[in-house]
């Protein structure tokens, strides 16, 4: 921690130095600092000194104070001030202090010789010269000191002497009497021009010569602010405002200007200015007005906030009011206001009967209103909060009752006092309306589930019904079948015995026959065989609706099939006297199916297209598909052919082209049924292609590798 | 044929209750060079069986009194009877009868109508099975 630096040595006499100063810092004009220097220096060395300046008017200058010199030295010291040519006139321009030799200065010689130091601010043409009869060219300290300190203060006062030169100076005492005054005091003569200013109004009116551009500026302003503000009061008291600018801070300030007109005793009329600073009233002023100001916003958006909640109550499709703790009404909404306000006067004529009408419902809704908020009202009901209840209101205009749910809420204050009651109402009658259809839509229902229950209870009949039918379809199915397969069985027995006893006559196990009755009894076997042949159809189709007809794959070739079918049918072929030709495709592959039932549908085909075909020929065809891997065997005859409309009625069982007692060609009419339907076992089909008069062709086409279903 | 012995002759027992059918069988098989026994039914079937051990039976199945079926597997039950190959012989055509026959133990089954020359052709093929299996 360092300590103060010591303090530099004392002056020699600071003392001195310090009463000189305050001497002069309370000299009232350039005569007087002059003499306050003069003195002093000439007490310090002893010897005499002068202080030469201008004086009145141009080319006068005076020996402003002089110590130790006579008259005719202080004159001589006096003319050379100006003089053309004089050292002290040289002096004056140019800075710093000269020393002179004793006879240098005409009638002003001072043994020894003595100094000129000049007088004024650093830099400018001094104001005033200081003599200091001293021996030799070193300057003491004290006249540097002196010339530094005091030159500028005398250079201000001669200025200052020169502007108002023969005005009356105002007392001293008085001078600082009016200097103390806090508020700003001035003495003006009518014109404005300013004859004096305490520190207060110097601050603000008065810049020096080496005040700074700011504060120079600001004063200017000042003084024609002031200037202009005077110039409106004329010369009676007059009390206005004044508006000015602090050159220090650059605030705005605002003045009351107090003027009053002073007639000197000795001259011209004076006029005296005195200012309060009325910024901070004006700053409180302003402050109230923009209290005020703020309050009327705030009051303007409470007003505002008040109409928006009206708009927001009024949207409400809900009847909203507003209740006093004594009942009357505060405030209600547009809803509101239709069921329970009073109707504006003044309606339209000739609707009299029909206000009268209106107003006593609103009577009326008013009053059931009342007895409802009686529920919260009163000491009684202090510890009630919310009322809750139905009423049936009256439209005001129609008449037509409206059920409501009234639900009333206290509001309560900080204090927990009752401040109002808020009653909120809901129209009831769509809630009543939707519970009458709900009522309606239930009882339809129950309607609809005795409806659905008979429905349903008469669909589980026929669905028994039904089921009885499917049962009984099925039994007389079973029933059809066994009894087709115990007929079949009946017909073969007799058949067995007739077919073997023909065959054992024809094989002459009784003796030899004559052609007679062999022919004869070759026909007998012919149509015995017949007859099994119709069993045999018959039973076929039973066995395949009954699903017992097996598939029996084997690997067989077509061409020995077709032998074989040949050979069977070779004695009616013989006994047809058509021509019955076979072509085989050269490239037939042996084929994976059911040969027993490939055989009986080429069987079938062939001896159909014998039947039905009285001349030309039979060709039977049978070729390999390589693209469909499939084998076609096809029938083509040149019989009576079959008309497009009867093409597929052939393919149903029991059905002939011509199925009418008197028909030409007999048959059970299940051979082409059986076919279709040995070949879908196969996974094959018949088709045909016929017209009448031109033939027919059926085509068996089956897969020539069968897949095992 | 007449040239054999009468006892060197194979026996056959035809079972049908179809008289008309027996007796047409029994002539041509007679014809045919064998000696014939005839049963009504089952039970009769069994008797005869037992009593002359014939080398074929000729079976039909739907019989009264015993079925074909229960005879020929008391037949095929019987160590006396064991080794007899029956001939199944049926006018129901559907598909069932077979097995059922087969699962009797029928050694062959045969639709009917069937002509007697194929019926003899049938009942040969059974003794020359039959003839060859016990000469192995």
């Amino acid at each position: 921690m360092a300590s103060p630096a010591p303090l530099p040595p004392a002056e020699a006499d600071p003392g001195a130095r310090l009463v000189l100063a305050e001497h002069l810092l309370a000299c009232e004009s350039a005569v007087a600092c002059a003499r306050a220097v003069v003195e002093w220096l000439a007490r310090r060395h002893g010897a005499p000194a002068a202080c030469v300046g201008p004086g009145d008017g141009p080319g006068a200058s005076v020996c402003l104070a002089s110590e130790g010199l006579t008259g005719a030295q202080q004159a001589a010291l006096a003319r050379a001030w100006d003089a053309p040519g004089s050292p002290l006139a040289t002096f004056r321009t140019r800075p710093g202090a000269r020393w002179l030799a004793p006879d240098a200065l005409e009638g002003a010689a001072m043994p020894g010789g003595f100094f000129a130091v000049p007088l004024g601010r650093p830099g400018a043409t001094a104001a005033a010269l200081l003599m200091v009869g001293l021996p030799g060219p070193a300057v003491p300290e004290d006249v540097a000191w002196v010339a530094s300190s005091a030159g500028p203060h005398l250079a201000r006062q001669l200025a200052s002497d020169a502007r108002a030169p023969r005005r009356p100076e105002p007392d001293r005492l008085l001078r600082r009497v009016i200097n103390a005054v806090s508020d700003p005091v001035l003495l003006t003569d009518t014109d404005g021009t300013l004859l004096f200013a305490n520190g207060r109004a110097e601050a603000l009116l008065v810049a020096g010569p080496d005040a700074s551009p700011g504060r120079t500026r600001a004063v200017e302003l000042n003084q024609r602010l002031f200037r202009e503000t005077l110039a409106q009061g004329g010369t009676s008291v007059h009390r206005r405002e004044v508006p000015l600018v602090d050159p220090l801070e650059g605030m705005d300030l605002l003045f009351e200007l107090v003027t009053t007109p002073v007639l000197a005793p000795d001259g011209p009329s004076v006029v005296v200015s005195v200012l309060r600073n009325l910024t901070d009233l004006g700053r409180a002023t302003q402050a109230l007005g923009e209290s005020y100001r703020q309050l009327r916003a705030t009051e303007r958006e409470a007003r505002s906030e008040r109409h928006r909640l009206d708009r927001v109550l009024d949207s409400v499709a809900d009847p909203i009011i507003l209740t006093d703790p004594a009942g009357g009404m505060v405030m209600m909404n547009d809803p509101a206001e239709r069921l329970f306000a009073w109707p504006q006067s003044g309606g339209t004529s000739g609707e009299g009967a029909a206000d009268e009408a209106t107003l006593r419902r609103v009577r009326a809704n008013d009053a059931l209103f009342a007895s409802f908020l009686a529920n919260l009202l009163g000491p009684v009901n202090a510890g009630v909060s919310r009322w809750k209840s139905q009423l049936t209101l009256d439209d005001p205009s129609t008449g037509s009752p409206v059920p409501m749910e009234a639900m009333a809420n206290k509001v309560l204050g900080d204090g927990g006092e009752l401040t109002g009651i808020v009653t909120v109402f809901h129209d009831r009658t769509e809630v009543l309306e939707r519970a009458r259809l709900l009522e309606r839509v239930k009882e339809v229902s129950s309607e609809l589930e005795a409806r659905v229950q008979s429905a349903t209870a008469e669909l589980a009949e026929q669905n028994e019904k039904l089921r009885r039918q499917a049962i009984q379809l099925e039994q007389a199915s079973a029933a059809k079948s066994q009894f087709l397969a115990n007929m079949s069985h009946e017909f073969r027995t007799p058949l067995n015995a007739i077919l073997g006893y023909t065959n054992m006559l024809l094989q002459g196990v009784s003796g030899e026959m004559t052609p007679p009755q062999r022919r004869n009894l070759t026909r007998i076997d012919s149509n015995g065989r017949h007859l099994l042949e119709v069993i045999n159809e018959i039973l076929d189709i039973t066995r395949i609706e009954a699903g017992r007809m097996p598939l029996h794959l084997s690997d067989f070739g077509i061409p020995e099939l077709l032998q074989e079918v040949m050979a069977e049918m070779d004695p009616i072929i013989a006994r047809s006297k058509l021509t019955v030709e076979t072509r085989l495709d050269e490239a037939l592959p042996g084929v994976w199916s059911d040969r027993q039932k490939v055989k009986q549908i080429v069987l079938n085909l062939l001896s159909n297209a014998l039947k039905f075909t009285h001349e030309g020929g039979v060709h039977i065809a049978a070729e390999y598909q390589n693209a469909t891997g499939t084998v076609a065997i096809s029938v083509k005859d040149t019989g009576i052919g079959i008309d497009v409309s009867n093409q597929e009625k052939i393919f149903e069982d029991f059905q002939q082209v011509d199925s009418s007692p008197t028909r030409a060609y007999g048959g059970t009419g299940l051979g082409l049924s059986i076919c279709r339907r040995l070949a879908a076992m196969l996974g094959g089909r018949v088709s045909l292609q016929s017209a009448p008069g031109q033939g027919s062709t059926f085509t068996l086409h089956f897969p020539r590798r069968a897949r095992r279903t | 044929m007449t040239n054999t012995p009468e006892k060197s002759k194979p026996l056959v027992l035809v079972v049908d209750d179809y008289q008309d059918a027996r007796e047409m069988y029994a002539e041509y098989l007679e014809f045919s060079g064998f000696r014939v026994a005839e049963a009504k039914n089952g039970q009769e079937a069994l008797d005869k069986a037992f009593e002359l051990v014939p080398d074929v039976i000729l079976m039909d199945l739907s019989l009264p009194v015993m079925d074909g079926w229960e005879a020929t597997r008391r037949l095929k039950g019987d160590a006396r009877t064991k080794a007899i190959p029956v001939v199944a012989l049926t006018g129901h055509a559907l598909k069932g009868h077979t097995d059922d026959a087969n699962e009797a133990g029928c050694d062959a089954y045969v639709t009917k109508p069937c002509l007697p020359d194929a019926l003899v052709d049938q009942v040969k093929k059974m003794i020359a099975r039959r003839d060859a299996a016990s000469a192995r």
